[in-house]
């Protein structure tokens, strides 16, 4: 089923330089993860008041926060809170939408209108805005904003898979395998989705840095994660109201966010590049 | 009863301009062991007649007429029925050897696929077959070369491929559409043998569609010349280049190249291009471009008309096309 992948393969992928970078940071992102599963330097909860907003030092490198706890610590379990986002994130949207636009372009006709338009009117809102609506609704709190995010990943992936599975139908090996008495069903499973994979393989980790910050916005803004559970974007809020006499609150959870995101990104690009043989060789 | 029975077929496409008629009442039959040429330009026609065959026409195309397949209707047949049919009792070769495979599956998965739908058995126990196939259509090394991809073979390599393909049901009917458009010329020769090999030895028919008249003149015992999307000529291969009677036809004929003409001699070409299928003229499709045309041929389509022993062409004015086409040989 799957390719082999050909040799030099790997070592020609850590030679470019998006994806060596990418794939480091976002490396670096899930060892934190891993890590601080086990291990943080303090508890995440543990609260000193005697010590609040202290300086980075020696024992506490990332400094402390208005509560006494160790900013590195919060960082790293945030870390986690913030995979957990993305991947549950990503898997709803890509399971999802992935369905839809593969019904939709081997259906065709009014089936294929109906999703598309549907995926365009969800587009009209942004995601965010979206995502508070949801809050609004069901409450604050994490499960509802990994299920917002999730849901507005849907529309995006059905957009890609729908664009290139149109493209894989157009061509002569699909009305091949139609000529060979193939269903419908069975082409897009045999022959479309293998050839797709690469571009949902992309669009999935630009999704998931996009899920990172949309849930540390909603975070931020109060909708997302809870105290006292560690986030990036529910740390940033702690910090703004001490943004002049304790600026290490706001530097520590603003890098990481922008390390992982840029990460990703990052990912997302070399990835696109190397599955993409033209562009390869366009370079 | 025939085996494939086609009567009076229209084929309707949508286009942005509207419906139109790509096919305009075909009709032909088929036996076991008939090798039938289509001919005609591009936008003729001819390939939209083949795909209706197996319902595989673009979205939004409507049929008329009847297609029969041992008697039984395949015009409005629901897609799962057509389904048991596509690569199991009709085969499909396709033009491009180059798109016609799946680049992310090897080539034995792929001959093997028609006989895991048709046949219920797994790519495993079609294994041996697929092999003994890809050796009879002549790819080198055939068990080695079962799981290699299609990137791996060259053009000829695949094209052999798509054609053990479209034999593992042992179909009834192979359609060919211009299966050897995209190759060399020395690799040509050897696929059409192969093909006319095969045709022979099981016994199908064979609908072989090419705008080549010599691929036609050596591969087919009949033939239909198609224009505008109808058939303006047909008959056996062999009485149609003897009396060319379609002004079409003898145009085809004479923009062929010929070997040992002398240098500078231009190719002779038939004025103006093929009409858009929507501004088709409403009598003789070829009315328009025709050095003998007259009034009556703008007003109404022409019938068919004998030119020798199961030969005809659709022109009203045959005398002096076949006269004009005696003083020129």
């Amino acid at each position: 089923m799957t390719a082999a992948i050909a040799p030099g393969a790997i070592r020609r992928a850590f030679r470019h330089p998006s994806f060596a970078i990418g794939a480091g940071l976002t490396a670096l992102l899930v060892l934190v993860a891993l890590v601080s599963l086990i291990w943080t330097p303090y508890s995440p909860y543990e609260i000193d008041m005697a010590a609040k907003l202290a300086e980075p030092s020696g024992g506490h490198w990332f400094g402390q926060d208005q509560l006494g706890r160790d900013i590195l610590s919060l960082a790293m379990a945030g870390a986690q809170n913030s995979i957990m986002v993305g991947v549950i994130a990503v898997g709803v949207g890509l399971t999802l939408g992935m369905i839809l636009g593969a019904i939709a372009t081997a259906e065709g006709g009014w089936v294929e209108e109906l999703v598309m338009r549907f995926s365009d009117l969800t587009f009209a809102f942004p995601a965010i805005l979206s995502a508070i609506m949801f809050t609004a609704v069901f409450g604050p709190g994490i499960v509802v904003s990994i299920i917002a995010i999730g849901i507005f990943n849907i529309p995006i992936f059905a957009r890609v898979t729908q664009a290139s599975a149109k493209a894989i139908w157009a061509r002569e090996y699909t009305t091949a395998a139609r000529a060979a008495g193939k269903s419908r069903a069975r082409i897009t499973i045999d022959h479309v989705l293998p050839n797709i994979l690469s571009a949902l393989t992309v669009q999935g980790t630009i999704q998931f840095a996009n899920a990172i910050l949309w849930e540390a916005s909603l975070s931020y803004l109060g909708f997302g994660t809870q105290p006292p559970h560690p986030s990036w974007g529910r740390m940033l809020n702690d910090a703004q109201a001490h943004m002049f006499d304790a600026p290490w609150l706001a530097i520590y959870p603003g890098v990481a966010i922008m390390l992982a995101v840029l990460g990703l990104n990052l990912l997302g690009d070399g990835l696109r590049d190397l599955l993409d043989p033209r562009l390869v060789r366009s370079r | 009863m025939a085996l494939l029975d086609v009567e009076d077929l229209k084929v309707s496409l949508r286009t942005s301009r509207g419906m139109a008629q790509a096919v305009r009442g075909v009709s032909f039959q088929l036996e076991r062991g008939d090798t039938m040429g289509l001919i005609g330009e591009s936008g003729s026609g001819k390939s939209i007649t083949a795909l209706s065959l197996l319902g595989l026409l673009p979205e939004g195309a409507k049929v008329e007429g009847h297609i029969r397949l041992d008697g039984r209707e395949l015009v409005g047949r629901p897609e799962a029925e057509l389904c048991k049919i596509r690569g199991n009792r009709i085969a499909f070769v396709f033009q491009e050897p180059m798109t016609a495979l799946n680049p992310v599956h090897t080539i034995g998965r792929q001959v093997a696929e028609p006989m895991t739908i048709h046949r219920c058995i797994t790519h495993g126990a079609a294994r041996a077959e697929v092999i003994r196939l890809l050796d009879r259509v002549g790819l080198p090394d055939a068990s080695k070369r079962v799981d290699a991809y299609p990137h791996q073979l060259s053009g000829g390599q695949r094209q052999r491929v798509t054609i053990a393909m479209a034999l593992a049901c042992g179909p009834d009917i192979l359609i060919a559409d211009e299966p050897t458009t995209a190759l060399d010329v020395t690799i040509q020769n050897q696929i059409l043998d192969l093909i006319g090999e095969l045709v022979a030895e099981s016994g199908m028919a064979l609908i072989l569609i090419s705008h080549d008249l010599g691929v036609i003149a050596e591969n087919a015992a009949r033939m239909m010349v198609m224009y505008g999307g109808s058939v303006v000529e047909s008959g056996p291969t062999a009485e149609v280049f003897r009396h060319m009677g379609h002004p079409y036809s003898q145009g085809l004929f004479a923009a062929r190249p010929k070997l040992g003409a002398p240098r500078g001699e231009q190719l002779k070409t038939i004025p103006g291009t093929v009409p858009e299928l929507a501004d088709l003229p409403t009598g003789c499709p070829f009315s328009d471009r025709c050095g003998l045309v007259i009034d009556a041929c703008r007003t109404t389509p022409p019938p068919a008309m004998p030119v020798g022993p199961d030969h005809v062409a659709r022109c009203i004015r045959l005398d002096v096309a076949l006269a004009n086409m005696a003083v020129a040989r």
